[in-house]
């Protein structure tokens, strides 16, 4: 009873510690457990690794710094993917503070495959309104950005010669720690049958869950989870392919949420037990 | 008149003219519904100067006081020093600008919010109780969520990861649908206050 | 270990660690980094804002002598006036015509999305009940959730009688839902302080293979 009472009880420094150690020793020593694949990253992956080479997809970078470890590496992987698989790629950005995400992004994936600005992917930057955003591009993209993010017109490069609207778009995904995801459906989807992917964090991805029962998301990725998902599955044909694979980040962070979590559970059921304790010592 | 009344004219105008367009696509109205698209990431582009603006205003004003005056000078510096890199140095890849904000910007903004996984820890420690049926059905639902999306919960049984899967589809995708629901008309009717003129909060005083 | 030579890793990294200070307590090192933060991210904001915003969507057009941009510009330009108090009035007309633009534009968006496509997800379709009993479970009990749950969110009428008993159910269905947030939240959480300690380990330390 007295070690319950102790351990229900530690310090909130202890705690940190306990949460420090339990993210810092698998990152050290990695457990390696293997990826499970989900229904909702599968269906992503397969609908990009089955479009047409040529075919063009839109990613928007709906998130900042605040979420990168959830949402970065889904950006990445997917854009690992769909340069490997030759499909041209529009980049933009919805939040103002992660404009500059999407350029570190495009620069160095294009780096991995050689791919060329202008010819295979373009990043069109950020404008201010969603709303006008996300409908714009459903009449004209020149429209919206008449310029890309370097200021470039858009009629002078090359790969947006053909590209004008969200028909000449397969997918849009948007990646975000907010409700830009929702707000893709309702003015991509629901007025241009625009059809939309998203890569959300975990505080999101619950939510979310009506719109893949509908099928107003073709597919999403939550959290680091979805990320580790993505990236297992993008890793392993990067291999197939003769390419070097890169350092995995959401896999092996998926080591540290797996010693974290049961931590949690262990905490809260100590919590639990000191409190029906101290209730029946009360009665 | 011009406080008041000719926004409140705008408002009514632009809405009704928005959501009509919607269900007339006559040429007319498309023509207008491409201008005002047009305009809008225009004007909401020039709002920026509102949020800088007061920023600016806010530490100028504590600079005046000794015990805040190095910190906003900080700000202020970083501000225009950034705000001048950005304007006449490029802010392309390689870019200062680029890099300020790759090596100051996302680790400061990463690292802020990477400190909520202490309190979070500790706050469910603390905090989470099962004191009735509502308190343990959610602390279950919870349980089995952490176990079930991580891998190793699939890798002690499937049917964990399984039935996380089914609690994220079937009754989770219940709880959000009802919330989105009532969110959704909860957004309607104050879009539909907004343009009618019975919602004036906007205006301020 | 190969400590990074890159002197940009070095400020990332001293700076990550000003903020990491803060769990111990509030402290002047931390302050700085917040109030860097703060003035970095409005420097940059203005910068991009004039960048991919009003250089190409309203002054590019008007040297080209597309004279209709005046229109954004001078609604724009509105915004200014706060900064004088006698016409500090004038900024309500850019954001009426934002709000009302807006607001008008989401109303069939909305009703389309979280609406109408919500209602037909839930109904009971004779294709709910062709696939397998365990698919038609699920869509029944989806059924009755979104309808409890609404009920629970029905407050014209007191919650008595059969509308208690509703409204009941449909807190159960709630709580499963929050707690499936909140298992999903744990992992947000933690992820985000992953990604700080595998730039130090790894870009900074290099004890890891660096991200």
């Amino acid at each position: 009873m007295k070690i319950i009472r102790v351990l229900s009880t530690l310090d909130r420094r202890i705690i940190f510690l306990l949460v420090g150690l339990g993210i810092l020793i698998p990152l050290l020593k990695p457990l390696g457990i293997p990826e499970n694949i989900t229904p909702p990253v599968r269906d992503v992956y397969q609908f990009i690794d089955t479009l047409p080479p040529g075919s063009a997809i839109l990613m928007s970078v709906d998130y900042d710094a605040s979420v990168l470890p959830e949402v970065h590496p889904m950006f990445l992987s997917i854009l690992r993917h769909a340069m490997l698989r030759n499909v041209k790629v529009i980049g933009i950005a919805l939040n103002p503070a992660g404009v500059g995400l999407g350029v570190q992004a495009f620069d160095r994936i294009s780096k991995e495959f050689g791919k060329k600005y202008g010819e295979d992917y373009v990043y069109l930057g950020f404008k201010p309104n969603f709303v006008a955003t996300m409908l714009g591009l459903g009449e004209e993209i020149r429209k919206v950005f008449p310029t890309d993010y370097y200021g470039t017109p858009l009629d002078s490069l090359p790969m947006m010669k053909e590209i004008h609207s969200y028909r000449d778009i397969a997918l849009v995904i948007s990646f975000s720690g907010a409700g830009y995801p929702g707000s893709w459906v309702a003015y991509a989807y629901s007025r241009y049958g625009q059809k939309v992917a998203a890569g959300v964090t975990a505080v999101m991805a619950a939510d979310y869950y009506p719109f893949l029962q509908t099928g107003q998301f073709i597919g999403m990725l939550g959290g680091m989870k979805g990320a580790a998902e993505y990236e297992d599955l993008v890793n392993k044909l990067l291999q197939e392919k003769g390419y070097k694979k890169p350092m995995p980040f959401a896999i092996k962070g998926m080591d540290s949420i797996t010693v974290v979590h049961l931590l949690i559970i262990i905490f809260i059921i100590l919590g639990n037990l000191g409190y029906f304790l101290q209730k029946k010592e009360v009665k | 008149m011009l406080q008041r009344k000719i926004p409140l004219f705008i408002v009514f105008v632009m809405g009704f003219l928005m959501t009509v367009q919607f269900y007339i696509p006559h040429p007319v109205s498309q023509t207008l519904y491409k201008y005002v698209l047009d305009w809008m990431n225009g004007v909401a582009s020039m709002a920026i100067v509102l949020a800088v603006g007061s920023l600016i205003m806010h530490h100028w004003r504590r600079l005046k006081k000794p015990e805040f005056a190095p910190y906003s000078a900080v700000a202020l510096v970083s501000l225009f020093f950034m705000a001048i890199l950005g304007f006449f140095f490029g802010i392309g890849e390689g870019s200062l600008f680029q890099k300020m904000f790759e090596n100051v910007q996302i680790p400061l903004q990463a690292t802020m919010f990477s400190l909520l996984a202490f309190y979070m820890a500790s706050a469910a420690y603390r905090a989470f109780r099962a004191r009735n049926l509502e308190a343990t059905l959610l602390l279950l639902s919870a349980f089995i969520l952490m176990i079930g999306i991580i891998p190793l919960g699939y890798y002690i049984h499937p049917k964990i990861s399984d039935f996380a899967l089914w609690i994220l589809n079937v009754p989770n995708l219940a709880a959000k649908r009802g919330i989105m629901i009532g969110v959704g008309l909860g957004m309607m009717a104050t879009s539909l206050k907004i343009i009618l003129g019975i919602e004036r909060n906007w205006l301020g005083g | 270990m190969h400590l990074a030579t890159d002197p940009w890793v070095w400020v990332a990294a001293i700076l990550t660690l000003f903020i990491f200070t803060f769990l111990y307590k509030d402290n002047p090192l931390y302050k700085f980094a917040e109030h860097l933060l703060v003035g970095v991210s409005a420097g940059y904001y203005l910068a991009i804002y004039w960048h991919n915003g009003v250089k190409p969507n309203i002054i590019d057009h008007i040297t080209q002598g597309q004279l209709i941009y005046l229109i954004p510009l001078i609604l724009g330009l509105m915004y200014f006036t706060i900064f004088i108090p006698k016409t500090s009035y004038m900024i309500r007309w850019p954001i009426a015509f934002l709000l009302g633009a807006g607001s008008g534009l989401s109303i069939p968006a909305t009703f389309q999305a979280n609406i109408a496509e919500q209602i037909k997800g839930t109904m009971l379709q004779p294709l709910s009940f062709y696939y397998s009993n365990a698919a038609l479970i699920n869509a029944i009990v989806l059924f009755i959730g979104v309808l409890t749950v609404l009920t629970y969110f029905f407050f014209s009428k007191e919650h008595k009688g059969a509308l208690y008993t509703t409204a009941r159910i449909g807190i159960i269905f709630l709580m499963i839902g929050f707690g499936a947030s909140f298992g999903y939240t744990v992992m947000a959480r933690v992820s985000l302080l992953i990604g700080r300690l595998q730039f130090l380990l790894g870009n900074w330390l290099g004890i890891i293979p660096s991200w």
